[in-house]
Parts: C-alpha cells; sequence; structure tokens
C-alpha cells in the first residue's frame, strides 16, 4: 500500500488526534489542577483500553488479563526507577518486562493453539495469581534491588524526570502533557499498525483463521507479535498510571480491574480504536460520581452495563453510531447519484 | 512416619478441596463448553447461604448440606433462565455475560450484608491426632464428602435416564433434539445442577474461610486452571486436573510455602496446555465421563 492511501486509510485517525491535541494544549488553562490530576489517571486507563482494543478488536484475541500487562508495567518502572535513581531507562525497562512476559505467555498459548475461550480464562488466572503473588510480598525479605514490594501496601513511585536529568522532576500538570502526549502517539501508533501488512493479516486471521493459514500466513506468529505489542502499550499505561496515582499496588490486578478493561472495550465497541477511549473516560467519570453515593455499589453499577450490552447492544457504542450514520447518509448518496445519472443522459 | 501421614493427608485434602470447587464448574463445562465466570460467587452465595442461615438457628449440617445447595441451585436455574438461554451458540457473550452477572452478584451482596466478613461459623467436629501431629476432623470429612459427591454425579450420569440423556446431549446435541429430547432443558437442569454442586461446596468451605462477598476471587483462579487442564470430561478430568495440580500445589507448598505453591500450580498447567491444548481428558481417557 502506498503512502497517499495510507494516509487517506488513516483520516479519522488524524482528525481525533487533532481534537487530542488541542485538548491537551487547551486543558490546563481551562480546568482546575485537581481535575487535571484525575484526568492524567484516566487518560493512563484510556492507554489500557487501548491496548485492549488493539489485540481483542483487530487481532481477535480474547485477553481478559489486560491488566497482568499494565500491572506488571507499572511495577517494572517503579522498581526499575527507584534502583537507576531516574525515570528514562525505567520506562523502557516496563515495556520490555512486559512485552517479554507476555512473548513468553504467548508462546505457550499460540504455539499450543490453545481456544479463545480457553485463552481469556487463562490469562485471567495469571492476572489473579499476581494478584496473590504481590499481596503476599510484605515482608522486608521480599527486595529487588533497593526497592521493597511492600505488599498489600504497594511501592511509592518516583515521579517521571526529565530525560538524563535525575534532578528535574515533571509536576502534575506537566505529567499531563506526557500522558496525553503518550495517549495521542500510541493511537496513531495503532491507527497505523492496523492499516499496514501486518495489521490486515490480523485482522483476516481474526475473521477466519484457517483461511489466513491456507493462504500461507502463519497464524501463531501474527497472533504473537500484536500480543506482544499489546502488552506493551498496556505496560506505557501502567507507567502513566503509576504516575498520576503516586503509587503502585496489588490492587491492579484484582478481578474488578480486569473486568473494568473488558467493559470499556465492550461498550466502546470492538474493532474500533477510538471507541474504547471515548467509553474509558465516560465510564471513568461515571464511577467517581457513583463513589460519591453509597445506594448502588460500583460492581453492581458495572455488573449491569456490562450484561446490558452483551445481550442488547452487542458490538459497542462506536459501532453502532457509525453504522446509524452511514445508513442515514446511503440514501442521500443514492439520490444524488441517481441525479448525476439523469443529467449525464440528458 | 507420623509426619509422612500428617503431610499425605494434607496433601490429599489439598487435592481434594481443588476437585471440590471445581467440580460444579466442571458439570457446567462438560455440558455447555462454557466457563461460568460467576463460579466464585456462587460459592459465595453457598457460603452466605450457611452463614445466615445458621445465624437464624438452623442447624449447620443441615444448612451446609442441604440449604446452601438448594439455594445456589434455585439462583442457577434463575439465571440461567433469564440470562444464559439467550446466548447459546455465542461462547464468548456466555463468558463474557457470567462475567456482568458476577460483578452483578458482587455488588448485590455488598449492598446487603456489607462489604466486611459477616459472622463466621466454627468448623464442627475436633481434631484427629497423628502419632504426634494433628489434624482437622473436619478436613477429613470433607475428603468423604468429596468423594461421595464424584461417586453420586457418576452414578447420576451412568444410571438414571436424566443421566443418560445429559450424555447424549453432551455428544451430540442436534442429534439428540432430533430424537425429541429438549435439549433447552437438559441445559437449564445441568446448570440447576452444577450450580447446586457449587454452592454444596461454598457451603462447606463457609467454616474454614469465613464468607466475603469478594471471596469468590480467591478460589476462581485455581477452579478454572483445573477445569481446562483437566478437558472436557466432568469427572475424568476433574479428578485428574485436581490430582495433578493440587499435588504438584501441595508439594511446592510444603518445600517453599503458599505462594509459590499457586504459582507453581499455574506454571504447571501452562506447560500441561502447551502439550495438550485439550487438557488431560483431550488426550487421555477420551471415553471416560
Amino acid at each position: 500500500m502506498n503512502v497517499n492511501e495510507t494516509l487517506r486509510k488513516m483520516r479519522p485517525v488524524f482528525v481525533f488526534a487533532l481534537i487530542g491535541l488541542v485538548f491537551m494544549f487547551a486543558a490546563p488553562y481551562v480546568l482546575q489542577l485537581f481535575t487535571i490530576i484525575n484526568l492524567t489517571t484516566s487518560i493512563a486507563l484510556a492507554v489500557l483500553a487501548l491496548s485492549l482494543a488493539l489485540v481483542w478488536g483487530y487481532g481477535g484475541i480474547l485477553c481478559f488479563g489486560q491488566v497482568a500487562f499494565f500491572g506488571l508495567g507499572a511495577y517494572a518502572y517503579t522498581i526499575a526507577a527507584i534502583n537507576f535513581g531516574g525515570s528514562t531507562w525505567a520506562i523502557l525497562v516496563a515495556i520490555l518486562v512486559a512485552s517479554a512476559f507476555a512473548a513468553l505467555l504467548g508462546y505457550f498459548v499460540f504455539f499450543g493453539r490453545v481456544s479463545d475461550v480457553y485463552l481469556g480464562v487463562i490469562t485471567l488466572t495469571v492476572t489473579l495469581i499476581f494478584f496473590s503473588l504481590i499481596r503476599r510480598t510484605s515482608g522486608p525479605e521480599y527486595k529487588i534491588g533497593n526497592a521493597l514490594m511492600g505488599g498489600f501496601n504497594g511501592i511509592t513511585s518516583p515521579p517521571l524526570n526529565m530525560p538524563w536529568d535525575t534532578t528535574a522532576f515533571l509536576f502534575p500538570e506537566h505529567v499531563f502533557y506526557v500522558a496525553m502526549a503518550a495517549l495521542i502517539l500510541c493511537y496513531v501508533f495503532c491507527g497505523w499498525l492496523v492499516t499496514t501488512h501486518f495489521g490486515r493479516v490480523c485482522a483476516s486471521i481474526r475473521e477466519n483463521e484457517l483461511r489466513a493459514e491456507l493462504l500461507g500466513y502463519d497464524s501463531r506468529l501474527y497472533k504473537l507479535g500484536i500480543f506482544t505489542i499489546s502488552a506493551g502499550i498496556a505496560a506505557i499505561g501502567g507507567v502513566l498510571f503509576c504516575n498520576g496515582v503516586g503509587r503502585i499496588t496489588p490492587d491492579v490486578f484484582n478481578l474488578y480491574n480486569a473486568a473494568l478493561t473488558i467493559i470499556w472495550v465492550i461498550v466502546g465497541g470492538r474493532g474500533t480504536l477510538i471507541g474504547p477511549i471515548a467509553a474509558t473516560f465516560g465510564l471513568f467519570y461515571l464511577t467517581s460520581a457513583l463513589g460519591g453515593q453509597s445506594l448502588f455499589n460500583n460492581n453492581l453499577v458495572l455488573g449491569v452495563i456490562l450484561i446490558f450490552f452483551v445481550l442488547l447492544v452487542p458490538e459497542g457504542v462506536a459501532p453502532t453510531i457509525t453504522k446509524w450514520f452511514t445508513k442515514r447518509r446511503k440514501p442521500r448518496r443514492a439520490i444524488r447519484r441517481r441525479r448525476r445519472s439523469e443529467a449525464n443522459k440528458a | 512416619m507420623d509426619l509422612v501421614v500428617a503431610v499425605l493427608f494434607q496433601l490429599v485434602y489439598g487435592i481434594a478441596n481443588l476437585a471440590l470447587i471445581s467440580l460444579g464448574l466442571a458439570i457446567i463445562f462438560g455440558m455447555m463448553r462454557v466457563i461460568n465466570l460467576a463460579h466464585g460467587e456462587f460459592l459465595m452465595l453457598g457460603g452466605y447461604t450457611v452463614v445466615v442461615a445458621t445465624n437464624a438457628g438452623v442447624n449447620i449440617w443441615v444448612a451446609m448440606l442441604i440449604l446452601a445447595p438448594l439455594v445456589v441451585g434455585i439462583i442457577g436455574v434463575i439465571v440461567e433462565r433469564l440470562l444464559i438461554r439467550w446466548l447459546y451458540g455465542r461462547m464468548v457473550d456466555t463468558l463474557l455475560a457470567t462475567w456482568g452477572l458476577s460483578l452483578v452478584l458482587i455488588g448485590l451482596v455488598t449492598s446487603i450484608f456489607g462489604a466486611s466478613t459477616a459472622t463466621t461459623v466454627s468448623p464442627p467436629l475436633g481434631i484427629i491426632r497423628i502419632g504426634d501431629y494433628s489434624a482437622s476432623g473436619y478436613e477429613l470429612f470433607l475428603i468423604g464428602v468429596t468423594v461421595v459427591l464424584f461417586i453420586a454425579v457418576f452414578a447420576t450420569l451412568k444410571l438414571t435416564k436424566l443421566g443418560l440423556v445429559a450424555r447424549g446431549t453432551m455428544q451430540n446435541p442436534e442429534m439428540s433434539s432430533a430424537l425429541g429430547v429438549s435439549t433447552n432443558r437438559v441445559y437449564m437442569i445441568t446448570f440447576g445442577l452444577g450450580a447446586a454442586v457449587t454452592g454444596l461446596a461454598g457451603g462447606l468451605l463457609a467454616p474454614m474461610t469465613g464468607v466475603l462477598p469478594t471471596i469468590g476471587a480467591t478460589y476462581i483462579a485455581k477452579a478454572f486452571i483445573t477445569v481446562i487442564s483437566g478437558g472436557a470430561s466432568i469427572l475424568a478430568g476433574t479428578a485428574t486436573g485436581s490430582i495433578l495440580l493440587g499435588g504438584i500445589n501441595g508439594v511446592f507448598a510444603f518445600i517453599t510455602g503458599p505462594t509459590i505453591g499457586e504459582v507453581a500450580l499455574l506454571v504447571a498447567a501452562i506447560i500441561l496446555l502447551r502439550l495438550m491444548p485439550r487438557g488431560i481428558t483431550g488426550r487421555f481417557f477420551r471415553k471416560s465421563l
């Protein structure tokens, strides 16, 4: 595919990226610092949702444990930043650790040709085992380098600093810029990836794995590839998350967060990238608002949302809206075309 | 010698415990090829039934052995009618819907009973002595119950008409329904029975662990991985999966502590699935139940 065609296909991606850029530079002037700090956390979660949107929506891989890579990235960043005394290499370590773990796990499940239901359950199990494993590391004997694991209380994450300048720490408003820029970059990267040859082969495997294999593509390698990439993106989200919150606890690995990630993608729509991002922001503010009252439990509301979407809006919000628009536009286009042909005849 | 017996007892108890928490899940999975992600919450509901009933003055044995399976079984049938039956043939959606159900149940129980531990019941039966060591009599009772439960499920599947119909539906749903079996009703009954067995397990474990709205999460990782490693056969799969993984878990837990035991269980299961993607009974004992 030539450059022009790629650019044409990515036009919607650029439109949303531009909106994101405008928001990134305007928000600190309009919103209060508290809102900005909150937003940073939700941006980190949006990166997580994006990574699942890529691996599930485009790769067709049912990964129930995307938070495992997110949390692993956050832990790897925190431990590395404490040991290195700076965040520059720690970010790289975080991405590498999460990707390497995903590659290892992916080797076993994809090369074993485990079916998708099993895959979902295995990734979920891995996440839950991380939860119980890290929760028990509270004693002083559990340390990696200088970093105490801290068990249930987690570890305080060192803040980001300017690249290679360990004294220039970033303030929360700067972390917001970093987070927003990271989200936009990851979004454009994913938008580009799905237009490439690699991305289209992944989509074809999602549609019909047997046919793709008969055409000569080794589906195991492609699945492993997109799984590993998405784990790296989830790790970026994890790094941003522990910077937004200031610490990382084993709670990231719990069942509630694993479910939340799935719900963002279901609500936003599988097969789109912007849908899950938008759903993350929407549900983040919904759950924050619900946290203030005690009538409806958060679990209850999220469960009802999940069941509602699975039963009644299985495609999610973004594809439903797109379909509605194209349905409305189609008759008009047809009318225009008819007029044109009549004018030609005349 | 006494130490060996005591350790062996713990090992057997670990295996029985794993089999007990997995059996209900395996019944539903073997029948419909669907993993019920609300399995942990069915266990939790069984536990709450026992706690609420004993606080209301019901004999603890009645609460554990009769009320817990009954209540959770009825809940299972309601869930199947309201939710699951719309999603047959859509495996991924069934998974997601049961996950939603799990969240709803956690939310409901938290709203009703609060987020902290409800009043617990202490395990009945005293201590049995093995030479210089002691073991809980209740653990011995649980091992016995697990064995009896397996025999009962085996007898139901092998000897009753319902079992025959269920096995037929398991093997070939289209053919059974062509022969006049209402597969819809078979699925409803199996889902209810699976839920009842799960409720029984949850009720029996409640005195050991206490109950919390989120307690399901501590069981499900082990139960899922056992059922998947075991494969599609209900009894043979659960038994072989529990013996293998429970054995590995027990040995590693004895050497290094409970945390590493769980990790070893998971690693063993993932390596096993690399070698046998359809689980143990996908490779061996194929014709078994």
